[in-house]
């Protein structure tokens, strides 16, 4: 039934751009024709015919359940979408990048420079006490019962940096972040 | 002093002014500041582009990365390839590229394809997204037994089985022969079993269902089957016997290649991230959240269980610390309660071992004895072996669990230890099952008997009664999961829904426990494992058995089983499991090995009753070779050959354990050299920004 209707979407998007897509990204072809799909069903109904060059607004993205129960969904939108605007809108391209980075076949390069960007709250670059700070609080949950303790944190965040922080300067810089994330079995 | 020269360590503090900002490295740093001053990404499209194209030119040898794997947009990725499209080409390079990309779009189409034939590529997929990666890779490790068991029964259906059935009943004209049993005596070989005859009540037939005797005797199942020593097919003969070892022989190092080569990734990053201790911590915070969770409810789950594991990590530092400060009175009570409780464990094992033993001993002498018992006692009798190991496998656990409390180990050592027993106790328990069916089989008083060497009056084909053993452990294995999953998962769902009693409740819906289960499979295969070579069909009845509890354990799941607040990593239980499953194969070939160059086989029956042990076909064959071809195998196996070989193998493993020790050594010197470098870094700027202040 998912092929039968891919088949349907199929026809709007246009076969070159397919195989475009799937040069420049980590995802197959049906992979491709789904998240088009998925991504024409966020439009309204008027607009789903340029699917393609339409921006979809942030609050739309976030119902999508992959991303609803994600901690890093605003910075998922903020890192991959490309807007003039710093509204965080995704065009189907940029939705396209996001799938590509999370997919089974992308290096692990890409990989952990997209989760660097993700992690680093700020947007300075390195991964500082703040930015490791609000990572841990994202992972354990929102709600008050649900943080750390401050001398936990304390003594979690001296451990990381401890780990990965080659050049002791107190932050976590991306050649650090991808040396220590090419270790974890977990990635 | 030193101490002047090293510099307190200040966290990115802001850049004493003039030459730090006039650092290569802050000037790149800044250029990507720079680029989010407009309000969108920290990083800027043209400034990456560069900077990859000129990484690109500089290393002239580099290979140029394939547009994907740029850390860019879809817009800046095209903006790049038309830019590199439009350089000058010479015709060999436009040839070379587009036969690439042509020869990475048939692969593509290739992958996809073949991922369609993918077994339940959906199912798994969809349990990843509800429950994590963690009980996603016990179902994917289900599914690699399918397959192995799957391939496994088409070797030995089409080594073994089809030739002996085609020739007995001379299809494609073929013809078979049965060499006489020389040198054995007469009573040796006599052997009746009894395939029904005439009218016989119904159960009988349950009965020999379910304990592999009467009519299903003397089927292609079991051992006793295969008669036949050579089948000719018009001009070419099939040395069965051969190929029935050699079958044997080639399904277990499959298995063990195939082992090995899906633990192969989980081994290096087992043995890297072993020595590395210091990695835990960025391992559980970088890589913590499992992206594939979509459903809310899992979600939150998924968030307390990573402060659990945060929290417990933080306090078994602060217990290690507090070890290393434990006076010496502390240890050696410590140390002491250890010991005892290990004795205790040593005890339980004991008693399970000799429990199975008399269980075993009990079940083969009353099982023969049918004429004064009624069906359901009989079917007790031959199953009391399995209801024994099944009782053990289930209680010894539970002990150990309860006794690893008062040993006071870290939390994570306690899991490792408690699981490493469980799995000793699990495979253990079919050893001693064998071993008390082989002290029974071998056990003889008479001359007569020695002169068989094995009891031939019990056990006139012994194979078939260790395979018929083997054919009721699965059977009851897999009745065993069904009647659990049916009669206690189910109603407890049910009661916990339905019921507000406090107990109730407090006891809860049951979690997936992981490990509980993959040594539940890991038992059944290694049964097979054993079995297979004493019962050739045995695969085909696994493959059908892991099929039908892919989807028991799929629907319990779902429906009955809340997940479990204590993660398991996907990654180490990846490589856990198939470590497990290597440790029961190579325990499987120890009895194999036994019954197979040791234990006299069967004079009654079997490919090998002219044999006086079932590897001697081996050397029979080789005498019939030209000698040239003897030489060199006797080379081969004698000493002259071995110990140099031996030898070479250490010298290697000794040179690549040494290069490993080396490039550590040098990985830590070079942390060493850039924390330095940092630091002189630092303080030379500081040193001229004092000298320019002056």
């Amino acid at each position: 039934a998912a092929e039968a209707a891919m088949g349907g979407s199929a026809s709007v998007l246009p076969r070159e751009a397919l195989d475009e897509y799937q040069e420049l990204t980590f995802l197959s072809k049906q992979e491709i024709l789904l998240a088009y799909k998925r991504f024409s069903e966020l439009l309204p109904k008027e607009e789903r015919e340029n699917a393609c060059s339409t921006r979809v607004p942030k609050s739309r993205i976030l119902t999508l359940p992959e991303l609803r129960a994600n901690p890093f969904q605003h910075r998922i939108c903020h890192v991959f979408s490309t807007s003039d605007d710093g509204d965080d809108s995704m065009s189907f391209e940029d939705f396209l990048d996001m799938l590509s980075a999370f997919s089974d076949s992308a290096t692990s390069d890409i990989k952990s420079h997209y989760a660097f960007r993700i992690f680093d709250f700020d947007d300075d670059g390195t991964l500082d006490r703040k930015d490791l700070e609000k990572l841990v609080n994202c992972l354990t949950g929102q709600g008050e019962e649900s943080r750390l303790s401050s001398t936990e944190m304390e003594q979690l965040i001296q451990n990381i940096l401890e780990e990965s922080d080659i050049d002791k300067d107190g932050t976590i810089n991306i050649s650090e972040f991808q040396h220590v994330v090419s270790r974890s079995p977990d990635f | 002093s030193l101490a002047e020269v090293f510099l307190p360590e200040e966290p990115g503090a802001a850049a004493p002014v003039g030459f730090l900002q006039q650092l290569p490295s802050y000037q790149s740093a800044l250029r990507r500041r720079n680029a989010s001053g407009g309000g969108t990404q920290g990083y800027s499209a043209e400034r990456r582009g560069a900077e990859a194209r000129r990484l690109e030119q500089e290393g002239g040898e580099l290979v140029a990365r394939p547009a994907r794997e740029h850390p860019l947009s879809i817009a800046e990725k095209r903006r790049d390839l038309q830019q590199a499209d439009t350089k000058y080409l010479s015709g060999w390079e436009q040839w070379k590229r587009t036969s690439n990309k042509s020869l990475k779009k048939v692969l593509n189409e290739v992958k996809e394809l073949s991922s369609y034939l993918e077994l339940w590529r959906h199912d798994i997929h969809s349990i990843e997204g509800k429950f994590g990666t963690g009980i996603q890779s016990y179902f994917s490790f289900l599914r690699f037994l399918v397959l192995l068991n799957f391939v496994m029964f088409i070797l030995m259906f089409s080594f073994v089985t089809f030739p002996s059935i085609i020739s007995k009943y001379g299809i494609f004209n073929s013809t078979f022969s049965k060499i006489p049993a020389q040198n054995t005596e007469p009573h040796c070989t006599v052997y009746t079993p009894s395939g029904n005859k005439g009218l016989v009540y119904f159960y009988t037939y349950l009965k020999d269902l379910l304990s592999g005797t009467g009519f299903l005797e003397v089927t292609s199942l079991f051992y006793g089957y295969y008669t036949i020593h050579t089948a000719w097919f018009s001009i070419l003969s099939y040395n069965l016997p051969l190929a029935y070892l050699l079958a044997t022989f080639f399904y277990l190092a499959l298995s063990f290649f195939w082992i090995i080569k899906r633990s192969v990734e989980g081994f290096k990053q087992n043995l890297v991230h072993d020595e590395d201790q210091f990695q835990s911590y960025c391992n559980k915070v970088f890589a913590g959240w499992d992206f594939c969770i979509t459903d809310p409810n899992a979600a939150r789950l998924k968030h307390r269980s990573l402060q659990y594991e945060l929290q417990t990590d933080l306090e078994e530092e602060r217990l290690k610390r507090k070890i290393a400060d434990r006076t010496v009175k502390e240890k050696l009570r410590i140390y002491s309660l250890r010991i005892f409780i290990n004795i205790i464990v040593i005890a339980v094992l004991s008693g399970c071992f000799y429990s199975i033993y008399r269980a075993t001993v009990f079940s083969q002498e009353n099982s023969s004895d049918i004429s004064n018992m009624n069906f359901q006692a009989n079917l007790l009798v031959q199953y009391l072996p399995s209801i024994v190991i099944t009782l053990a496998n289930f209680i010894a656990p539970q002990i150990f669990s309860f006794l690893i409390g008062f040993e006071d180990y870290s939390p994570a050592f306690e899991i490792r230890l408690t699981l490493m027993r469980c799995v000793f106790v699990r495979l253990a328990n079919i050893g001693v099952l064998l071993f008390s069916l082989w002290s029974q089989i071998s056990y003889c008083a008479t001359d007569e008997c020695k002169a068989c060497g094995y009891n031939y009056k019990l056990y006139p084909c012994w194979e078939t009664e260790v395979g018929q053993e083997m054919y009721k452990l699965t059977i009851f294995d897999f009745i065993i999961i069904l009647a659990v999953t049916l009669f206690v998962d189910f109603p407890r769902k049910l009661l916990v829904t339905h019921w507000s009693f406090k107990p109730v409740q407090w006891c809860g819906l049951q979690e997936f426990r992981i490990s509980d289960n993959v040594l539940e499979i890991i038992y059944g295969q290694t049964i097979c494992w054993i079995g297979t070579f004493f019962s050739p069909l045995l695969p085909a009845i696994a493959t059908i058995k892991y099929f039908i509890i892919f989807y028991i354990k799929k629907i319990s799941l779902i429906h009955t089983c809340k997940p479990s607040a204590r993660p398991i990593r996907a990654s180490s239980s990846n490589f856990f499991f198939l470590l497990v499953l290597l440790i029961g194969l190579v325990l499987a070939f120890i009895p194999l090995g036994i019954s197979i160059a040791h234990i006299p086989s069967s004079k009654a029956c079997g490919p090998f009753r002219s044999f006086n042990t079932s590897w001697e076909v081996v050397p029979y064959t080789i005498l019939g070779f030209p000698t040239g071809l003897q030489q060199v195998l006797y080379g081969i196996a004698s000493e002259a050959f071995a110990v140099p070989f031996f030898v070479v193998i250490c010298l290697i493993m000794f040179y690549f354990m040494a290069l490993a020790g080396a490039h550590k050594r040098v990985v830590e010197q070079l942390r060493e050299q850039l924390v330095l470098e940092s630091r002189d870094k630092l303080f030379l700027i500081r040193k001229i920004t004092e000298a320019q202040r002056h």
